[in-house]
């Protein structure tokens, strides 16, 4: 297999780099090490368009991320991503906290955030009844926003997909090899060899660099857990919440989500493991307490489930982006932790500036479309909608999974499209089969016969995540049979 | 738009008994709305004995139960609907349902019952740490997988909660060649059938660790083991009790919930106790002509009262439907006294001349205990308990002679004293 571009890495810079690099009539390959697309850092984080207020004036994280979060709105209208302009508020508690205020204010106006305003505890109780008294004020940024992550991952990687990028899930990369104007990739299934690399590796950015000789990148996988509570709870803020951080350290936010949840998180420590993403007693705790802070009146009774993911912190504090001092062809998108969901459509710009450039003779694809096809979302639809749907094509007539409303015609989409799913989590994360209130406890067994029947396998075959994640041993000593029936 | 008497909504052991005594009532057009592709519900995959002790006075297995009503629904004009989801319920009682062979289908009933029954509280509610591996599931998934699919769920097995569902799995999993290491249970006393604790964990000499729950899931891909750990009095953690417990399996029977999301949306009161509707006698919700009953109202042990309950459910709507409504009702709210947990139904009408069953739960476990009725005070009725666990569910019966002596502004408390 031969490539112009491998891009390394499924996440939500790999996968809207790919997109961006399949304007051109070149061959770009996704590689994946994982079973799809989204599995790292992109899966678990707050799902927050940052304003852009708090990077160091004039760093990537900067400039990134205000580029990005002016950018995301439309990327995210052209795949069809859930995304809101809901606003971000920092809370102050103290006089301290204001003067701390006054100057994100002023590092955010330096870095080109628009329309930033420190409101008085009134203007703040107006805004959000739900929110401490006790607060004396917050600085509002109005141009902040939620957006739902691994779907603007899995959206753009189907968009790429569909202009010709090819993308290879289960595919590690072992090794790497210069042949002095082609690179060969070493990976879990074969050489793959290409011009250039894109290194989106996440948390293994640093490792994949190491592996063309490029050993200035240092990484450490900061953890962080979170909770996702029930959409009763979804509207008891309507901004995203932060704190303003103190000598104390870093206070955890609360947000609603894009699909009508509350997330409430993260702690922040760092670990070893980049793969280690179990979340912690002590996590769970701080960030339940912490949260507190800013709206009392949080109930872990509406809690549906934690998880936890692992950015990764370079330890320049910066985003690491561009050639390789060590090689030109090879480009680093490297150390992206927050804001790195809302720097995520600029970096992408930014590589393809990059290698547009480099790569002579590069000539549009005629045939480049920037539009996923709007999918099918039958919770959203009204009744007569439905109607006319149901009428097409009977399968969205069957209710599969009831606490988000999804039907089969949602999950067999989901399985067919560009890069489909092709585990129960690949089905919950297209389809949110499974993200309710019982998390899967009815839909479960469903999503797996659906998997089995349309890739046409062994229903012991279907795995939670690929790998070793089967849910079902073996047949039962009698297998299947209807009791007490004649 | 189809105009029917009587919406069911759910199949199962409440939906069916509820359809049934409508018919028998006289009302005409009686249509079931069931999501699953059989009538019956959870019983179908409940393939232990025990059900039917107490209403048919035999000991049948789930589906024999179900299947004495399905039998009789078989024979009779009430219409099924199966393999149909419904999406909601508007201010009008026009039900709208959805399924593959209709679309989407809009039946305006003169009176609904719910019947949706109940969920099981999933891992993500309890806050457990540590990976998410497969593995992991509720009690009831995998006596799904087990019963129904026919495919085993795992080899080594950790229990949490000892519900009925838990328990009677233990039992399951083993019979199926699974090794159950024990039942681990946050409270100092079960959540189940004393004669589940007998019959499936003594009898197989599984162990049951009460004021123990799991702390930490291990295992990348598949849960590699568990971390058990003793609690104190506030279900905190003893620091020097952890226990890693190798297992490839932890099935979660840690409580059940109603499922009340489409009475939520239509508007219905809901009780914060049992999770279910507000009713009164004759189990109408908040909303005139909507009814309840089974596990939607409240969780019950046993099926054989869910048909009693559905039975009285049924009978409100039809006389709602006849046109044979209470005259000049007047309604108080009987109080949890001490003891008490809740009282189902949370309203009664003083003025309806007729003995009412008030079903309720202990909050504790309470040996040769009295539950006594009083009004304002004054004691009016008592009977006495060998033991009382908050895993049974009790009742005793309001009598007409005692419902003339409470007014309007009378205070009828129930307690539970030792």
């Amino acid at each position: 297999m031969q490539f112009d571009v491998a891009v390394i890495g499924a996440g939500v810079i790999g996968a809207l780099a790919a997109r961006e690099l399949s304007k051109y009539d070149i061959e770009v390959a996704l590689l994946e090490k994982g079973n799809d697309i989204a599995l790292g850092a992109t899966k678990a984080n707050s799902g927050i368009v940052h304003a852009g207020f708090d990077a160091e004036i004039g760093s990537n994280k900067a400039v990134m991320n205000v580029r990005g979060a002016a950018l995301m709105e439309s990327v995210c209208k052209e795949l069809d991503v859930p995304y809101r302009n809901n606003g971000s508020l920092v809370l102050a508690f103290t006089t301290d906290d204001i003067g701390a205020l006054e100057k994100l204010k002023e590092k955010g106006e330096k870095n080109g955030v628009k329309d930033l305003k420190i409101l008085s505890a009134q203007e703040l109780l107006t805004l959000e009844k739900n929110i401490n008294e006790n607060a004396v004020g917050a600085l509002r940024a109005p141009t902040a926003g939620i957006v739902c992550p691994y779907e603007l991952a899995i959206a753009a990687t189907e968009n790429a997909v569909s202009n010709g990028v090819e993308f290879i899930r289960n595919c590690e990369v072992f090794s790497i090899k210069d042949e002095g104007d082609i690179f060969t990739l070493l990976t879990s299934i074969g050489d793959i060899k290409a011009k250039y690399i894109v290194n989106a590796a996440g948390g293994y950015a640093d490792k994949v660099a190491g592996m063309i000789g490029d050993n200035s990148i240092k990484l450490t996988a900061r953890h962080g857990d979170y909770y996702l509570l029930d959409k009763t709870a979804g509207e008891i803020v309507a901004h995203t919440i932060f704190q303003c951080p103190t000598k104390m350290g870093k206070g955890a936010l609360l947000s609603p989500t894009v699909d009508g949840n509350l997330i409430v998180g993260p702690s922040a420590v760092d670990i070893d493991d980049p793969c280690d993403t179990a979340t912690t007693f002590e996590g769970l705790n701080f960030i339940l307490k912490s949260v507190k802070k800013s709206v009392p009146t949080i109930s872990e009774r509406n809690i549906i489930t934690s998880f936890s993911g692992n950015r990764a912190h370079s330890d320049t504090g910066d985003f690491i982006l561009g050639k390789s001092e060590a090689n030109s062809r090879f480009i680093n998108a490297a150390g992206i932790e927050s804001p790195g969901l809302s720097a995520a459509p600029a970096i992408a710009e930014y590589i393809e500036s990059i290698l547009k450039d480099e790569i002579k003779d590069i000539k549009l694809n005629q045939n480049y479309n920037p539009i996923r096809p709007e999918k099918v979302r039958f919770a959203h639809l009204n009744t007569k909608q439905r109607k006319a749907l149901c009428a097409k094509n009977k399968a969205y007539g069957r209710i599969i999974c009831r606490c988000e409303t999804v039907t089969e015609g949602e999950i067999i989409d989901a399985i067919k499209s560009p890069a489909g799913a092709v585990d129960v989590d690949g089905v919950k994360r297209r389809t949110r089969a499974g993200m309710g209130r019982c998390q899967g406890g009815f839909c479960g067994s469903k999503v797996v016969e659906i998997l089995a029947r349309e890739l046409s396998v062994p229903v012991n075959e279907i795995t939670k995540f690929g790998g070793g994640s089967k849910i079902i041993y073996e047949k039962t000593k009698k297998g299947k049979k209807q009791y007490g029936k004649n | 738009m189809e105009k029917i008497d009587l919406v069911v909504i759910g199949g199962g052991p409440a939906g069916m008994a509820a359809a049934l005594k409508a018919k028998e009532r006289g009302v005409k057009s009686v249509t079931i709305l069931e999501r699953a592709g059989t009538l019956g519900g959870i019983l179908e995959q409940c393939i232990h004995a025990g059900f039917g002790l107490h209403y048919f006075k035999e000991e049948l297995t789930g589906p024999e139960y179900a299947a004495r009503f399905a039998a009789l629904i078989e024979n009779s004009d009430i219409e099924v609907k199966l393999d149909t989801m419904v999406l909601g319920i508007s201010w009008d009682n026009t039900v709208t349902a959805a399924n593959k062979e209709d679309g989407i289908l809009e039946i305006k009933a003169k009176a609904i019952v719910l019947a949706m029954g109940c969920r099981e509280r999933p891992r993500g509610a309890l806050s457990i740490a540590g990976t998410r591996p497969t593995g992991v599931m509720t009690a009831g998934q995998a006596q799904e997988y087990i019963n129904l699919e026919g495919y085993m769920v795992g080899k080594t097995v950790v229990i949490l909660g000892s519900g009925d569902i838990g328990l009677i799995m233990a039992r399951r999993m083993t019979l199926e060649g699974a090794k159950v290491k024990m039942v681990c249970e946050l409270m100092p006393y079960s959540g189940g059938l004393t004669r589940n604790i007998v019959q499936c964990l003594d009898d197989f000499d599984i162990p049951l660790r009460f004021n123990c729950t799991v702390v930490e899931v291990h295992g990348k891909e598949r849960l590699s083991g568990v971390t058990v750990q003793y609690v104190d009095e506030n279900f905190t953690p003893i620091a020097g009790t952890e226990e890693y417990i190798e297992c490839d399996t932890l099935l979660l029977s840690v409580g059940l919930i109603p499922e009340n999301e489409l009475s939520k949306q239509a508007g219905i009161e809901l009780d914060k106790v049992t999770g279910g509707p507000v009713v009164n006698e004759i189990r109408q919700t908040s909303r005139e002509g909507i009814f309840a009953c089974g596990n939607v109202l409240q969780v019950h042990d046993l099926v054989d009262y869910v048909t009693e309950e559905s039975n009285i459910a049924a009978d409100g709507a039809a006389d709602f439907i006849l046109g044979r409504q209470a005259v000049n009702p007047e309604y108080i709210e009987p109080l949890c006294g001490e003891g008490v947990r809740y009282i189902v139904p949370q309203r009664v009408n003083i003025n309806s001349g007729k003995d009412i069953k008030l079903y309720f739960r202990a909050s504790n476990v309470f040996d040769n205990a009295s539950i006594v009725m009083s009004v304002d005070d004054k004691e009016v009725y008592k009977k006495r308990k060998v033991k009382v666990t908050p895993g049974e569910m009790e009742n005793v019966t309001l009598s007409a002679d005692i419902g003339k002596q409470i007014k309007k502004d009378s205070k009828l408390t129930l307690s539970i004293r030792a």
